[in-house]
């Protein structure tokens, strides 16, 4: 089995690469958006000092964590939202003909390979952040940032299918389900003291953005927050992260079925 | 014994229609309305019918892509639905519009690929597509990305693919469609020696009726979601009394008068050089032309059996 799905990957992997030159190109292009995520940071940090009480290397932890893990997360599953194509043109069709689960070979197939350079950049500018802000690392803080990093990346994974499988129902489908998923993104990487009222409690505690990003910071940081949540708040990634992906596979099942009894 | 059996298969669709300026009413549509179907194995089976007339769907519910609204269907003794991915390693898929290869690498690592995602041994594997390799002669282009590939030579890819993990029923959706002429014959040729051998189920859409006359001694006509015929050709043949034709050109005119038992005069021309004769079903055409040969100097003589497509065509608008 497993072998069958490194067969997919292989192919894509190759179909890829079959482009060398627009490949690299792509590879570098892709760059832009982390550069961006702290670009803003400095731009927003030239008008102040703080940010929620927060200082300029601690929203740079907060922010290269949340780019890095949504990286990932979009380099492994960001590709999903191609399922409204694949229903259009029936394309889903074939997958169901293999002997393979849909949903990985839709992922295996559609891997966007240029995105690896994102998300080691990614990694690159959350070492840096970590170290400037002069985390003094223990196995505790170390595990913490590998159990949120996984935590993260299931998390906004989920919100990537369940946002996609929206398709199965309305083919004019995504951007309703992208603002949610997009708009995670940018407020996950963000002090949640800065957010107020409804807003906040939505995207925070809500959908559960403020765990996979602020409070894992704070915790990596060794700070209390200000909003008063106990210190365990920093570990609660992957138990944000399990839920979400539980309703994200359900949905997708869901979709699925729905496609079956409707066709395209 | 029976490899595919469906009992009152149906599908039905919600369609919205719009009622109105800004209602929308809800109409259920029966794509399939009650198909039943027993396929033995081994068969060539010829599913034909206008467009929109449920091939297609029937097709998807017999290989586990969509669920059936109701009814009963069994292929290779599992569920097609439930049981998708055994299934698949059973049956074997080709979609005329559809592409199952790799667009952007050449068909020789397609197929090493599908090696993997069948769980094929290698050796099968091998043995397989040396055969195909040999019967659609693709060792000109196993090096060419599929994408530069013409229809004809993708088709041949997209049969090999099918075949690899070696099917036991081959579903093939309009296989020939938009092919020119050789590479017609040259899909045509593999399927009939594929069938030959009897190994492989073969179920046929198609809106090319050459493909049936030449593959399918079983014929499946669906109108409206329900089958309308189920037989032989000849069958079909017989129950909407098509007849063969016997055209002669004689050296004299035909005396007036003529007539032979079993056969009708339907035309004299050329100042009775020419006589066009139908027959009657079971009449053999040298009785005729020895009765023709008794009351005129024969010249030369062509037998034309009845077209598929007449009869068919008839079928749709009835």
């Amino acid at each position: 089995m497993a072998r069958a799905y490194w067969a997919l990957f292989a192919g894509q992997f190759r179909s890829v690469t079959a482009y060398r030159a627009s490949f690299a190109v792509e590879l570098f292009s892709n760059l832009g958006v982390i550069v961006f995520d702290v670009l803003a940071v400095l731009v927003l940090f030239s008008v102040t000092r703080t940010l929620g009480g927060f200082t300029v290397r601690e929203v740079l932890v907060m922010v290269s964590l949340t780019a890095c893990t949504f990286a990932l997360a979009d380099l492994a599953v960001g590709n999903i939202e191609r399922v409204k194509t694949y229903v259009r043109s029936g394309r889903l069709d074939t997958v169901l003909l293999r002997p393979l689960g849909a949903l990985p070979q839709l992922l295996l197939m559609d891997m966007p390979l240029k995105k690896v350079s994102r998300s080691l950049f990614a990694l690159a500018v959350l070492a840096v952040a970590l170290h400037l802000a002069g985390v003094t690392w223990t196995p505790a803080r170390a595990a913490l940032l590998a159990a949120t990093v996984a935590g993260a990346v299931t998390f906004f994974g989920a919100f990537f299918v369940a946002g996609a499988s929206v398709a199965f129902w309305w083919v004019e489908s995504g951007e309703l389900a992208n603002s949610v998923t997009y708009g995670g993104r940018e407020f996950a990487g963000y002090p949640v003291p800065v957010f107020e009222g409804w807003f906040r409690n939505t995207f925070a505690y809500g959908l559960g953005f403020a765990f996979v990003g602020y409070h894992p910071a704070l915790a990596l940081l060794g700070r209390a927050d200000p909003l008063g949540l106990p210190a365990w708040s920093g570990w609660a990634a992957p138990l944000v992260a399990l839920p979400a992906a539980g309703a994200a596979a359900a949905v997708w099942r869901l979709g699925i079925r729905h496609y079956r009894s409707t066709g395209s | 014994m029976t490899i595919i059996s469906a009992a009152g298969l149906r599908k039905d669709f919600t369609v919205r229609v719009k009622a109105g300026r800004l209602r929308r009413e809800r109409r259920t549509v029966s794509a399939v309305d009650g198909v039943d179907l027993a396929v033995e194995r081994g068969e060539m089976l010829g599913y034909i019918g206008p467009n929109g007339a449920g091939k297609s769907t029937t097709l998807k519910m017999l290989t586990g892509v969509l669920a059936p609204t109701a009814g009963e269907v069994r292929v290779c003794g599992l569920t097609p639905v439930a049981q998708r991915t055994r299934l698949a390693l059973r049956i074997g898929v080709v979609f005329g519009q559809r592409s199952q290869l790799w667009w952007d690498l050449p068909l020789r690592e397609s197929f090493g690929l599908l090696r993997h995602i069948y769980r094929v041994p290698s050796a099968d594997h091998a043995a397989r597509l040396r055969r195909c390799r040999a019967l659609l002669e693709l060792d000109a282009f196993l090096d060419t990305p599929v994408r530069q590939l013409s229809l004809g030579q993708r088709m041949r890819g997209e049969l090999t693919a099918a075949l690899l993990h070696g099917p036991e029923v081959l579903f093939l959706d309009e296989p020939t469609i938009g092919l020119d002429v050789v590479s017609k014959q040259a899909v045509r040729g593999f399927l009939a020696e594929l069938g030959a051998t009897g190994d492989v189920t073969l179920v046929l859409t198609t809106h090319d009726l050459a493909d049936i006359e030449r593959l399918c001694r079983r014929l499946v006509v669906v109108d409206h979601g329900r089958v309308v015929h189920d037989g032989t050709i000849e069958e079909l043949h017989g129950r909407y009394g098509s007849r063969r034709v016997l055209v002669a050109d004689l050296d004299a005119p035909l005396p007036a008068g003529f007539a032979v038992a079993g056969a009708t005069v339907e035309a004299v021309e050329a100042d009775g050089h020419r006589v066009q004769l139908s027959l009657d079903g079971g009449v053999g055409a040298g009785t005729v032309v020895a009765a023709l040969a008794g009351a005129a100097p024969l010249r030369d003589l062509s037998v034309r059996e009845p077209a598929i497509e007449d009869v068919v065509a008839r079928l749709y608008r009835s």
